[in-house]
């Protein structure tokens, strides 16, 4: 049997949104056979994983503290991917901008004013924008390949955060544990409702950020810009745009957006710095650009349903001991899912029974 | 200590040759397969878990080069059968290998495996200097090198290879010459995810002769790296991986060494020297004009 694809005359327009629907069910399905090769009770472990978290207040504070980065790099990326600049150094730009933001609290701890929360926001923005910078120059100056820089540049941010932690930005009376001082509390992002939770304003921030991307995108010349850019070059070279600009556009929109997710992870929820501020969000955030179909508004309900992976993940692991590696292995699948069903939308699907001899036979 | 030295760079520069070479047939028949480091770590697993089977790490190598391959068909079934994004499946398949690497070998952490034992030939291993490095190396790092020459010759002076490279070049009219383009791919890709899977293994059963996760610390993407510093010639690849192996080598001596950097800004160094070698490389644009395969990356649909 073989596969045809047959490209369709227009690009179907309910495929579209159904796609990642199919894609997150198949991925579902999958979860719950390897749950059960595990050794789990599949629809217990689905529960868990899936329903259970959404069930209690706290737990569904715990669900915006991570849905957050997810969103804000989740939007900043799709920038970069419809316009074809390959960005995948999110979790680089998130410790950068992180340890930007660091630099009030941190360092100038007897600093208390109502501009330092709002100064420590700008800090990051710029940091992570300036560190995506990096590959953005390099592609745009010397052609550069920005996927192998943007990622070589995480592995950097890595080592960076853990020296800092370890040496010279160590808490002096912190019993040598690598960690930063305690921020304190006019340097911590407020809290949405603390009777019930831990959810702060970044939550909120996160997806204003991410409408304001769609509004750019949807409505502007820029957003306009992107979309020409990313699917023909050369029209858009016509047109007049600049595609050395949008490098740099896209690059640094997305780096300050994870920035932003950064301060808002070590300002909000965690309070300090540690040698790992993040279990991988700046590559999860690959999954919720491509989840949400490249459009922000996407990237805010697939940011949600990926931090439920990852608080699911955690129940799991403390009430079924699944190993929080299952985690990653259905994210994966998910991404592969989704790209899979997205052929459906191009393209229909024809299998053929004949064989090939037969075919070639009858052309 | 000079031959010590060698010798470590030799076992450091082994497993990027090997997923470097892999990768280059696999670009050089255009397409960009950016889960490397997805199918070297299942590799790395894969080694272990045959080696602990079985007591046998030939077995092992083995098994690795299988794990890798079976990730590079589910990459394969996308990317040609079904015309996905091949960026995005490639990252796809680095998270799904990085994820299911460490489920299978999370029971096996921190145990040691029976290293890969060296070639021993009485007099040539014993050879000053040389002697070592020349005759008295594992099995893998033969098949490093041969795989080299072979992979050269295949793209340079046979037939396949003329065509692979063409369907690289133009795949829209290697088809219509009747080349089957899907078919040289598939093989391709199988190939680059064998490369991998054996690469890892190396990692497993030689390099640092037990499992842990993650345990191919970005080297997958040094590989692809290479690729691109080598302008997709074989020849280079073998000189660009000894440099690395060489610069990730000299770092740990500097380590050693007790040299008043922090150690965390020496491990940083190969991934600086990355993008240092990119920039270098890619700043020559005739070069990369000449030798990137030109169809690279792109998907393709035969239209009948």
């Amino acid at each position: 049997m073989r596969i045809e694809l047959i490209k369709r005359g227009t690009p179907s327009a309910t495929l579209r949104y159904l796609s990642p629907i199919i894609g997150l069910t198949l991925a579902v399905i999958t979860g719950a056979i390897m749950f059960a090769i595990m050794g789990k009770d599949p629809a217990v472990a689905l529960y868990v994983y899936f329903v259970e978290p959404l069930t209690e207040a706290w737990s569904v504070h715990e669900l915006l503290i991570k849905a957050a980065p997810l969103i804000l790099m989740g939007a900043g990326l799709s920038v970069c991917y419809l316009s074809n600049n390959w960005n995948i150094g999110a979790e680089g730009q998130f410790i950068v901008g992180a340890l930007a933001g660091s630099i009030f609290p941190v360092l100038f701890t007897g600093f208390d004013s109502f501009i330092v929360l709002p100064s420590m926001v700008i800090f990051a923005m710029v940091g992570g924008a300036l560190y995506a910078g990096i590959p953005a120059l390099l592609k745009a100056k010397f052609n550069t390949n920005e996927i192998l820089t943007s990622l070589m540049l995480v592995y950097v941010a890595e080592r960076l955060l853990d020296w800092l932690v370890r040496g010279p930005w160590r808490n002096p009376g912190g019993m040598n544990f690598p960690e930063s001082v305690r921020f304190p509390e006019f340097a911590r992002i407020p809290q949405l409702m603390p009777a019930d939770g831990r959810a702060n304003w970044g939550f909120i921030a996160s997806v204003i950020v991410a409408i304001a991307i769609w509004v750019m995108l949807s409505r502007t010349l820029k957003g306009f810009e992107v979309k020409v850019i990313g699917t023909s070059p050369r029209a858009g070279r016509f047109a007049g745009f600049s595609a050395t600009n949008m490098i740099f556009f896209s690059f640094m929109l997305a780096g300050a957006c994870a920035g932003l997710a950064g301060i808002i992870e070590v300002a909000g929820a965690s309070g300090q710095l540690r040698p790992i501020i993040s279990p991988g969000y700046g590559f999860t955030a690959i999954i919720v650009a491509f989840l949400g179909r490249l459009n922000p508004l996407g990237a805010i309900v697939a940011g949600l349903v990926l931090a439920l992976t990852y608080l699911g993940g955690e129940a799991a692991q403390i009430s079924l001991q699944i190993s929080d590696k299952a985690t990653r292995v259905f994210q994966g699948a998910l991404l592969l899912y989704v790209l899979a069903c997205d052929t459906l939308i191009l393209y229909r699907v024809r299998f053929t029974r004949t064989p090939r001899a037969t075919v070639e036979a009858a052309e | 200590m000079i031959e010590a030295i060698l010798l470590t760079i030799v076992t450091a520069s082994t497993p990027l040759l090997l997923a470097a070479i892999g990768e280059l047939v696999v670009e050089r028949s255009g397409v960009l397969n950016l889960g490397v480091e997805g199918m070297m770590v299942m590799g790395a697993v894969g080694g272990f878990l045959g080696m602990m089977w079985t007591g046998n790490p030939f077995i092992g190598a083995i098994v690795g080069i299988l794990f890798g391959m079976a990730l590079s068909a589910l990459f394969g079934f996308l990317v040609l059968s079904l015309a996905t994004n091949q960026y995005a499946t490639g990252l796809a398949l680095t998270i799904l290998g990085l994820g299911l690497s460490g489920l299978l070998g999370e029971a096996y952490v921190g145990r040691s495996a029976i290293r890969m034992p060296a070639l021993d030939i009485p007099v040539l291993t014993d050879l000053p200097i040389i002697g070592r490095l020349v005759f008295g190396q594992d099995l893998i790092f033969y098949v490093s090198i041969a795989l080299v020459i072979g992979v050269a010759w295949f793209l340079f002076s046979t037939k396949q290879g003329l065509t692979l490279r063409a369907i690289g070049d133009n795949h829209a009219s290697a088809h219509a010459l009747g080349i089957k383009v899907i078919r040289y791919r598939y093989l391709a890709v199988l190939f680059g995810g064998g490369c991998a899977g054996l690469a890892g293994a190396y990692l497993s059963l030689v390099y640092t002769p037990q499992w842990a996760e993650n345990m191919t610390a970005g080297r997958g993407w040094i590989a692809l790296a290479l690729v691109v510093f080598a302008s997709w010639r074989p020849a280079r690849v073998l000189a660009g991986a000894y440099l690395f192996g060489a610069v990730s080598i000299g770092q740990l001596h500097a380590q050693a060494l007790g040299i008043a950097i922090p150690s965390q800004l020496l491990t940083a160094l190969p991934y600086l020297a990355t993008i240092v070698v990119l920039v270098i490389i890619s700043q020559n644009r005739r070069l990369t004009m000449i030798n990137t395969p030109a169809s690279l990356g792109k998907s393709f649909v035969p239209d009948r």
